[in-house]
């Protein structure tokens, strides 16, 4: 399962100024584990002590929100595109 | 004199010196202004501000200013109304609206977090200002910064309708179509701030912007003679002005100016976008992004950037939340008009409606006092009202032409 992650520039400190790098996993839970895997410290910086998403921290999988899909379950197949967004905040 | 310690994470906890910051570098949270209180209480007191101008600069060592505040100088302290003929019509024996439809200088709420954005920005040696927005905001930040004599660059999706162009142009602000939705241009003004040294008041100076909105909190409280209401329903947008209503109450108990707060805060939003309402009622903390479809256009952001804190202030207060749908929040608006004679926009009918709809579950009591919040002016958005006025009578001009039309009134 190999899925293309695109990693926002406060994160790129940890791949090397790489904004965008393949990873293994069957689903997000899994992605986010093999990124940690590969780039020692990242985990911390996606999800919370309890494994979680953080709130402030958007994911999509093929544009589409994992808050649509099934969150850290969310599965992926080969060819799949990840981006990992920072929250913005806004107001009208 | 300074009151403010710096910044801190709502999320991890971190902490940042007071600067041009908005987001936690570690975590993504969004960061707040951390006062210190017990130099804050040596020095203020209930009468010291009762003895000030009745602006919203009279809770200044509540705010995070250090230098002297620049505009806002009749903004805030909006009337709060004892509403007894709203509250015979909805059974309620003690009700009051807070009025922001009457904000000075472009009758909304967002004079206040205006006023304080612009002299931070100004502390902060910037001299243009910018936000990403499509009514309140953009007029506020135009006409403030116009009397501040800063620059102004206002964006806005493209598609906008050129009647609510006007009142941002009129202060001569440069208004920037975008073609593209609400979404993308708040995504492109992340990257406008990045790359050009202007204050963005909803973006990077967003953590001293929202404190503003304290003020509208601070204010019921005084004007109910330093008593806080049992209930305080709030319309819920972006999710900032509800959970800083909460924090004004909490300050103010701090200072020991009231007891601690029991008032319960309910969520007001409209059916067509209703993120956080929804959170509310399944019990869950995870706000789902939605697409809006409603006529409350103040109110329709889908992916609210405080949708958590303003689900956790609810779930704290004991509060609750529920949503109008656009019919209910036109009959509102009219309520409002004919009970009151005051005129809300859109947002004040959704506010309106679901208090209405609250005492009729019987989660809002009759007999204990509330507060709807009031936070904008009808005139700009009469185009959701139109189709339900009556049309005016057309008649000659004579006596006779005027008394045959007389005979069909119904009063």
């Amino acid at each position: 399962m190999a899925v293309k992650v695109r990693i926002p520039t406060p994160l790129q400190k940890l791949t090397g100024n790489l904004s965008e790098v393949e990873v293994n996993g069957r689903n997000i839970r899994e992605l986010v584990e093999n990124l940690e895997k590969k780039y020692p410290g990242i985990k911390e910086r996606i999800t919370d002590e309890k494994g979680k998403i953080r709130r402030f921290v958007n994911i999509y999988v093929n544009e589409e929100d994992i808050r649509f899909l099934q969150m850290e379950e969310t599965p992926l197949k080969d060819g799949d595109e990840v981006s990992i967004i920072p929250a913005i905040a806004g107001g009208r | 004199m300074s009151y403010v310690l710096g910044l801190r994470c709502r999320e991890c906890g971190r902490e940042y010196p007071k600067d041009v910051l908005y987001v936690c570098e570690y975590c993504f949270g969004s960061l707040e202004v951390v006062y210190d209180y017990a130099k804050i209480k040596k020095v203020l007191t209930k009468e010291k501000i009762a003895s000030r101008p009745k602006n919203l600069w009279r809770y200044r060592e509540l705010l995070p200013i250090d230098k002297e505040p620049i505009t806002g100088f009749f903004s805030g302290f909006t009337p709060l109304i004892r509403a007894n003929n709203l509250g015979k019509y909805l059974g309620i024996k003690e009700l009051y609206i807070k009025d922001d439809s009457v904000s000075h200088p472009t009758l909304s709420f967002k004079d206040r977090v205006v006023a304080v954005a612009l002299s931070k920005a100004k502390e902060f040696g910037f001299n243009t200002v910018a936000c990403a927005s499509t009514g309140n905001l953009a007029n506020s930040v135009s006409a403030q910064s116009a009397f501040c004599g800063l620059r102004s660059f206002i964006f806005i999706p493209a598609d906008l309708e050129m009647a609510k162009i006007v009142s941002t142009l009129v202060y001569g602000a440069q208004v920037v179509a975008v073609e593209g939705n609400y979404d993308e241009v708040n995504r492109l003004c992340t990257e406008i701030a990045s790359r050009y040294k202007w204050a963005f008041v909803n973006i990077n100076i967003r953590p001293y912007y929202s404190e503003g909105s304290k003020t509208f909190g601070f204010e019921i409280v005084e004007q109910l003679g330093w008593k806080l209401p049992q209930h305080i329903v709030v319309p819920v947008a972006g999710g900032s002005l509800i959970s800083k209503i909460w924090k004004a109450f909490q300050e103010l108990y701090k200072l020991g100016f009231v007891e601690k707060p029991r008032t319960k805060i309910y969520a007001a939003q409209a059916q067509g976008c209703s993120p956080v309402v929804t959170a509310i009622k399944e019990n869950s903390e995870i706000i789902k992004p939605v697409k809006p479809k409603t006529i409350a256009k103040s109110l329709a952001i889908g992916n609210p950037a405080d949708g958590y804190y303003a689900y956790s202030t609810v779930k704290e207060s004991g509060g609750w939340g529920e949503e109008a749908s656009d019919e209910e929040i036109v009959e509102a608006i009219e309520l409002l008009a004919k009970t009151e004679g005051i005129f809300t926009e859109t947002a004040g009918g959704v506010t309106l409606a679901v208090t209405k709809k609250l005492i009729e579950q019987k989660i809002i009591p009759k007999d204990e006092s509330v507060v709807i919040s009031i936070t904008g002016n009808g005139l700009k958005t009469q185009d959701a009202v139109i189709p339900k006025l009556k049309k005016p009578w057309r008649i000659k001009p004579n006596l006779e032409s005027f008394t045959e039309a007389l005979k069909t009134y119904q009063g």
